[in-house]
Order: C-alpha cells, then sequence, then structure tokens
C-alpha cells in the first residue's frame, strides 16, 4: 500500500496533463482502439449533451485518512487541498437555488474538512430531497472527534454512502490498508445501531465496491447478494444497496495500472465491455461536481484530470445553471470506465 | 506471425475464428455465452467449473480469462484453488482408475 500521495512523491502522473497524454496516446494514437468520442459519434451523441441537472457532488478537500491503493483522487494525509468557509458559503447559495434534487459531499475523507458539520447543518436546512455524504468508514473510527458522526448523520438525515471493497479482510487491507478492514466493520455496526441500513429503516446506508485489482466489478445485484449474505452471517451487519463501480484510470489507479504492466490489457477490458445502453446513465449527463477551490467540472472523474466544464460559467461563484446546463460535455478514454458492462455511477444507476 | 505457440494478445482476437466459418463461429459463441447465464447452477458456480476445467485441458488462454472472471465475481482465491484441486484429483484419479485396467491386464496373462 502507498503511504504517500503521488503528489507528495512528486509523481509524474501527479500531474494532469501527463495522465491525458497517457489516456490520449498508445494504444488509442496507435488506432488500436477506438477513442471514446468516436464511440459517441457511432450513437448520434458526440458532442455529448447534458439532461437535466439532478446532483450537485462537492467535493470539500482531497485530505484523507486513508491512502487507497486505487485512489482516483489520489487523496492521503499529506493532500492539503481544502475547500474554505468562504467557498462553502458560496456553495450553500445555489444549493438554496438549485434545482438539482440530490447534494452529494464528497472527498477525500470530507468529514476531515474544519468546517464539515457546520456545512452540513447549513445544507441540510436547504431542503434537498437527498443528503448524501461519502464516508470511508474509518474515519468514524480514526480519532475519538469523529466517534458521533453516526448521530450527527442521524440528526441530519444524511444518506450515508461507504467504500467496502470486499467481505473478506485480506483483500480490503491489500487495497486499503492494514486493519482498515477491521475499522470499516466496527463503523458499519455503529451505524446499524443507530438505524442506518435497517430493512425498513429512512436512514440510508449504501456501500460501495470497487474492483481490488486490474480488473472490472460484475453484475451489481448479484455482487449486493454475496456482501448482504456474508456481512450478515459473519457481521450481523444490513445495507441497502451495493453500487458496483469501475475503477477509472486516474491518479493512482492509473499508476498501479502502469507499474503492474496492466494498463493497456485494462483498457482493453473497458473498450470491450463498452455498452452503448450504459451511455444513457452516465452520471455526467445530471450531474455538476465542484472541486475544494469552487471550480466546476462534468464529474469527479474530470475534475481530478483537471478538466473544467466547457462553459462560460467555470467557477461557484459564477454559477448559473441554466448556462451550465447548456454545454459540452468534456470526455477522453477514461469515460469508458463509465460506460463499461451495465455502466458504473456513483448514484449506483446501471443499463 | 509471433515466434511462440500461445500469445497472450491471441485471446482479444477469439472472436477472429468467425470470419473463416462465420455460421458454426457464430453458433458457437452464442452458445457458449447461453452456458454461462445464470440458470439451475449459478454463473458464479460455472465460472468455477471452467477454471478447474481450463486446468484440466492445460489452456493457458482459458485460465487467464477465468481467473479474471472469478477475481470480477468476487470468487476468492481459497475458492479458486480448491477448484483447482478438485479438477486436478479427477484428472489425477482418471489416471490412476486405470490402474484396474492394468491390473485386469495382468491378471488375466499371468498364470
Amino acid at each position: 500500500m502507498a503511504v504517500k500521495s503521488l503528489k507528495a512523491r512528486h509523481n509524474a502522473l501527479a500531474e494532469h496533463n501527463r495522465q491525458l497524454e497517457i489516456l490520449n496516446g498508445g494504444v488509442f494514437a496507435d488506432g488500436e482502439l477506438p477513442y471514446f468520442k468516436d464511440k459517441l459519434a457511432d450513437l448520434g451523441q458526440y458532442p455529448f449533451r447534458p439532461n437535466k441537472l439532478e446532483i450537485l457532488q462537492i467535493n470539500v478537500g482531497y485530505m484523507c485518512n486513508q491512502v487507497c491503493e486505487h485512489c482516483h483522487v489520489d487523496a492521503g494525509p499529506d493532500r492539503k487541498e481544502i475547500m474554505t468557509r468562504e467557498t462553502m458559503q458560496q456553495c450553500l447559495e445555489v444549493i438554496k437555488n438549485t434545482g438539482a434534487h440530490t447534494l452529494d459531499l464528497t472527498g477525500g475523507a470530507p468529514e476531515m474538512n474544519p468546517n464539515f458539520r457546520w456545512f452540513v447543518e447549513e445544507a441540510s436546512k436547504a431542503g434537498i430531497k437527498d443528503f448524501i455524504v461519502r464516508s470511508n468508514l474509518t474515519i468514524i473510527r480514526a480519532n475519538k472527534k469523529y466517534h458521533d458522526l453516526p448521530d450527527f448523520f442521524k440528526k441530519h438525515n444524511v444518506h450515508v454512502i461507504s467504500s467496502m471493497p470486499h467481505y473478506t479482510r485480506g483483500k480490503t487491507d491489500r487495497q486499503r490498508g492494514d486493519g482498515v478492514f477491521d475499522k470499516s466493520i466496527k463503523a458499519l455496526q455503529e451505524l446499524n445501531a443507530v438505524g442506518y441500513g435497517m430493512p425498513d429503516s429512512d436512514l440510508r446506508l449504501d456501500l460501495v465496491y470497487n474492483p481490488s485489482g486490474a480488473f472490472l466489478p460484475a453484475d451489481q445485484e448479484a455482487m449486493e447478494r454475496d456482501f448482504k449474505k456474508a456481512l450478515k452471517e459473519d457481521f450481523n451487519i444490513q445495507f441497502h444497496h451495493l453500487f458496483a463501480i469501475t475503477n477509472l484510470p486516474i491518479a493512482r489507479f492509473l499508476d498501479y495500472l502502469i507499474a503492474s504492466e496492466n494498463y493497456e490489457d485494462y483498457m482493453y477490458s473497458l473498450v470491450e465491455a463498452y455498452n452503448p445502453a450504459a451511455v444513457a446513465n452516465v452520471m455526467c449527463t445530471n450531474t455538476i461536481s465542484v472541486s475544494w477551490d469552487g471550480w466546476l467540472y462534468d464529474c469527479d472523474f474530470n475534475q481530478m484530470l483537471g478538466l473544467k466544464v466547457a462553459s462560460k460559467v467555470k467557477h461557484i461563484k459564477d454559477y448559473n445553471e441554466d448556462l451550465l446546463n447548456d454545454r459540452d460535455i468534456v470526455i477522453s478514454q477514461h469515460c469508458y470506465g463509465c460506460t463499461a458492462g451495465a455502466g458504473s455511477s456513483c448514484q449506483g444507476t446501471v443499463a | 506471425m509471433a515466434n511462440n505457440y500461445y500469445d497472450p494478445s491471441d485471446l482479444r482476437k477469439f472472436g477472429n475464428i468467425t470470419e473463416w466459418s462465420e455460421e458454426l463461429g457464430n453458433k458457437f459463441f452464442e452458445y457458449y455465452g447461453k452456458v454461462f447465464e445464470e440458470g439451475a447452477l449459478s454463473a458464479r458456480e460455472k465460472s468455477l467449473i471452467a477454471l478447474a476445467v481450463a486446468h484440466v485441458v492445460k489452456c493457458p488462454y482459458c485460465i487467464d480469462a477465468y481467473t479474471k472472471d472469478g477475481l470480477q465475481r468476487g470468487i476468492t482465491k481459497e475458492e479458486m484453488m480448491e477448484a483447482v484441486h478438485a479438477g486436478a484429483a479427477i484428472e489425477s484419479g482418471a489416471t490412476l482408475v486405470h490402474g484396474v485396467q492394468m491390473m485386469n491386464k495382468y491378471n488375466k496373462l499371468s498364470m
């Protein structure tokens, strides 16, 4: 497991341009594999356009207590990019007036932002229908100042979406670090104890599964059945849904693919698994992603590649939903990750 | 053409066999796809059977394919290795059970 972010290691892949060179070059530039835009053109969908905005996803900072091997954010304890209260205030203005029905807070570990609780309290007043916090679970056990997070989430009716790479210890710890599995299990039990994830509970608890290596996730429903059975039998843990999300070749996962000589095969797998029907559900068609410093992106992945929205409005301080919705979505070859198989979406939507 | 009999990148070209015999190729892939769908056996169980058979028939392409398929399905390495042993046990059993034929022949020929 990596102990530092690519950025702290001064790895070339910490630079957006180097990542984009790789994604646009190699097997794609050679013509061995088609560019993603050609696939969209075959469907008559290039340039790619958004539908109605439904989700505002706000990344409140790249600091994290974990340094996961596959992290597309390149998050970690050494990342100092943290959303300021001023930018949060600009976000709150947007949240009050947006047509989006879902607010989705992510990171890093969003809870590590010093203004996280204030922001959740303020944002929950706006009456957004679905208020998601993406919690990595171990943060709840990381320090006693976070131990009451399950109660805090409950108080504000937050929908918790948490990463859980596997229901066995070995696979989880290899991807996310030693001890992550046991802490995650404890955190899930604590969330269950306050009512999260119970069959008839309104306190939503969903899990996210990412493959722990250079392979794609299997059928989401089948994995959900396996996870539910194993977690219930072994740890008496319950949850609502499992979202199987494909790892996109960005940041640390891209570094891993290249270092393990899996990059080309992985790109072949993504392109072979391309499913035109999944194009309709990709999250960039209904999402705007906001970075810690207020810039706007088509998705969290484009944010990590530094690909800002192709719109006159590029920053949360100038936010205008009508203008933003009239834009072309910025794409590259990483987009194959969201159209592979049944598709892959942060909200669990599949074809 | 490569200078060796097995090239991992040839697996990607498997579908090309239809080019020289379209009808039979398509029928094979249709059959293949149908076999591995959920049925009385789950797709997961069939993946483990395929992995065991891949080892018995010593097909490197199939071993690559069904190791990856198993990972994708969340099959653990312990389950995969047990499946390989199940295949190996049948294969060695198939050799050893011929020992009965040897014994029969030996006994017939001996006074």
